[in-house]
């Protein structure tokens, strides 16, 4: 019944206008990105380097793929966020708001199956997304900028990473980027079970997202102690991996976290599932 | 033999918040019945019916289906069950096709798309099948509804208001698949309405409920014995009218009247009768109207 559920999951989302709404914004955002970076990419980049100029002097194609992937992967991963929950945070709750909810409960199917069928088709629309942003972020800005090495700058100064020491960070980059959007996506699919509208849903996920960034970012020191369990906190883990070296306990530790919240988010959403009546 | 027994409710309640909208509700429904589940709007018909379906837990009282229980059968209950609650709803951006083979995937039985192709059919929506729902009339989508509830031949199928709605000869029609199912596939068939007359012409069991409480049950064609009538009567002098209907007819029991309205329980037999005394004793009758016992109570507790 899961697998069987799972399936009309994903035919769900296939015919859903929305779903192709993200993908869309996606592929315009990063269009927007290279387009801004074919133009005027190097003043941008000047901007950052010129204070490292009389120090360090540059050589070969800075401005490379492998430069504007990063560059697309720091700015929209705060964006993307929106996309996912405009489709996983509807994924329970749209159906309270269209009413067929009444008609899957009164499936031989249990609740628990639903649930659980959502958070997997909610996973791999996720992963969908991830891979088509590796893809339009990786391959497409590597093909029009050409590949070279790749300059950070990171809290502790600048690091300059081989042409052929790159593919491997970002392959697990974009493991821990997927982990930290897979937290989103469990988040709005666990607010979707309180609701039955799919704004609510979506407007907290943006809220709470929103909010434990904030509290991140605020150096006062009432918030220390919340700050490492916050998910937003780690969202930006997959970073990590082009540090040198690789802080490995640093990201071990935000993975764990991460996946403690989707594990819980789950567990809260079928408890609700679970319990609620029926009544829309 | 002894009828099995398919749906056994017994003192059911159910609250929301502070508002009991299920106060006490039982009744029995034996295989093969059409059973009228009948009641004024908001008397708890489709909470019940929610209840029946495991959407809404009850606060108090024990609901049986084919004996078994929902803690211990729920997913060997529901794939015998085919409903709809209120109004059908599908998905709208699928077409009617793709919502049946969503529904059927999980019904428990293997459905095939032949199957489905014919269903359609049999519902009148040959040819729309790949049509999205969106553009569904209200009619059109509680045809869906009906060939949703009997794709995977369901023993008990449960019905919310089907007619609701539906044109006059789609009430008729929808009238015709019941009684179809009953007799030639012996389906039991639970049927909620806030129609009497819908009731009777197809219901063989029926109960009513009113403000969550259940108030009788039995054979329709014992509750609605045509034998037993209440009279409403218009006439000039109420008070010289019940002497003399009482003088004549020492079985006539008034139970109702206004300045110059009377109603009269009396047999049928009776009502000719009724009308010549008043009328040979000088009272003036501008209306007359015979009601049976059953409707006239039941228009009553809607009216209230
Ligand atoms: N989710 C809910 N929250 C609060 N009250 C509710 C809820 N659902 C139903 N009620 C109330 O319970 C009562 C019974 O409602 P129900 O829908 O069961 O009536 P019904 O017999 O099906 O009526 P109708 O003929 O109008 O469909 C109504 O007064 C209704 O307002
Ligand atoms: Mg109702």
């Amino acid at each position: 019944m899961l697998l069987k559920n799972t399936y009309n999951e994903f035919v769900k989302i296939l015919a859903k206008p929305r779903s192709y709404l993200g993908i869309g914004a996606l592929t315009l955002l990063i269009a927007v990105i290279l387009f801004a970076m074919k133009a005027d990419g190097s003043s941008f980049i000047s901007f950052v380097t010129s204070s490292f100029e009389q120090t360090l002097s540059f050589n070969g194609n800075i401005l490379n793929g492998n430069l504007i992937a990063f560059i697309i992967l720091q700015m929209l991963i705060i964006h993307i966020p929106l996309l996912v929950a405009l489709v996983t945070g509807d994924l329970i709750s749209g159906e309270a708001a269209m009413g067929t909810v009444r008609m899957l409960a009164s499936k031989p199917i249990s609740r628990t199956s639903i649930v659980l069928s959502k958070f997997i088709a909610g996973a791999v629309y996720t992963l969908i997304l991830t891979i088509w942003l590796g893809f339009l972020a990786l391959i497409v800005a590597k093909w029009i900028f050409g590949t070279g090495d790749l300059i950070v700058l990171n809290s502790d100064g600048l690091v300059i990473l081989q042409e052929q020491d790159i593919i491997w960070r970002y392959g697990l980059a974009f493991i821990v980027a997927f982990l930290s959007l897979l937290t989103i996506s469990t988040l709005s699919i666990c607010l979707s079970a309180f609701a039955d509208n799919s704004i609510g849903p979506i407007v907290s996920t943006m809220a709470i997202i929103i909010l434990f960034t904030i509290i991140g970012s605020l150096d006062v020191s009432v918030f220390d102690t919340i700050k490492p369990y916050l998910f937003t906190t780690h969202m930006a883990s997959w970073r990590s991996f082009f540090e040198d070296p690789i802080p490995m306990g640093k990201i071990i530790q935000s993975v764990v976290i991460l996946l403690v919240h989707n594990v819980i988010l789950v567990v809260i959403a079928n408890v609700k599932f679970n319990k609620k009546d029926i009544t829309s | 033999m002894e009828k099995e027994t398919v749906i056994k409710v017994e003192h059911l309640a159910k609250s929301f918040g502070s508002f009991q909208a299920v106060k006490d509700v039982s009744f029995t429904v034996s295989r093969g019945d059409v059973f009228g589940f009948l009641g004024p709007n908001g008397a708890g018909k489709s909470t019940t019916i929610r209840c029946l379906l495991s959407l809404i837990k009850p606060n108090a009282g024990k609901i049986e289906l084919f004996g078994k229980s929902y803690t211990n059968s729920r997913s060997e209950i529901l794939s015998k069950i085919g409903s709809i609650i209120e109004k059908p709803d599908f998905y709208k951006y699928l077409s009617a096709q793709k919502n049946l083979e969503i529904f059927a995937r999980i019904s428990g039985a293997s459905v095939s798309k032949s199957q489905i192709g014919e269903m359609l059919e049999f519902v009148g929506l040959a040819g729309r099948g790949g049509d999205k729902i969106g553009g569904f009339s209200h009619g059109m989508k509680q045809r869906l509804g009906i060939a949703q509830t009997l794709l995977h031949q369901p023993d008990l199928i449960i019905l919310d208001e089907p007619t609701t709605g539906l044109d006059p000869q789609g009430i008729v029609e929808i009238r015709n698949l019941i009684l179809r199912l009953k007799n030639e596939q012996n389906k039991t068939i639970l049927l909620s309405s806030h129609q009497l007359s819908e009731i009777e012409l197809i219901a063989n069991r029926m109960v009513i409920i009113n403000k969550g409480k259940s108030i009788v049950e039995g054979e329709v064609q014992d509750l609605l014995n045509a034998q037993e009538l209440v009279v409403h009567l218009e006439v000039d002098a109420v008070a010289k009218a019940k002497q003399v209907i009482s003088s004549h007819f020492s079985n006539a029991q008034f139970v109702g009247e206004t300045a110059n309205e009377l109603e009269v329980a009396i047999e049928k037999s009776q009502v000719p009768n009724l009308n010549k005394a008043l009328i040979e004793n000088g009272v003036l009758v501008f209306a007359l109207e015979p009601k049976r016992k059953l409707e006239d109570f039941f228009m009553k507790i809607v009216q209230s």
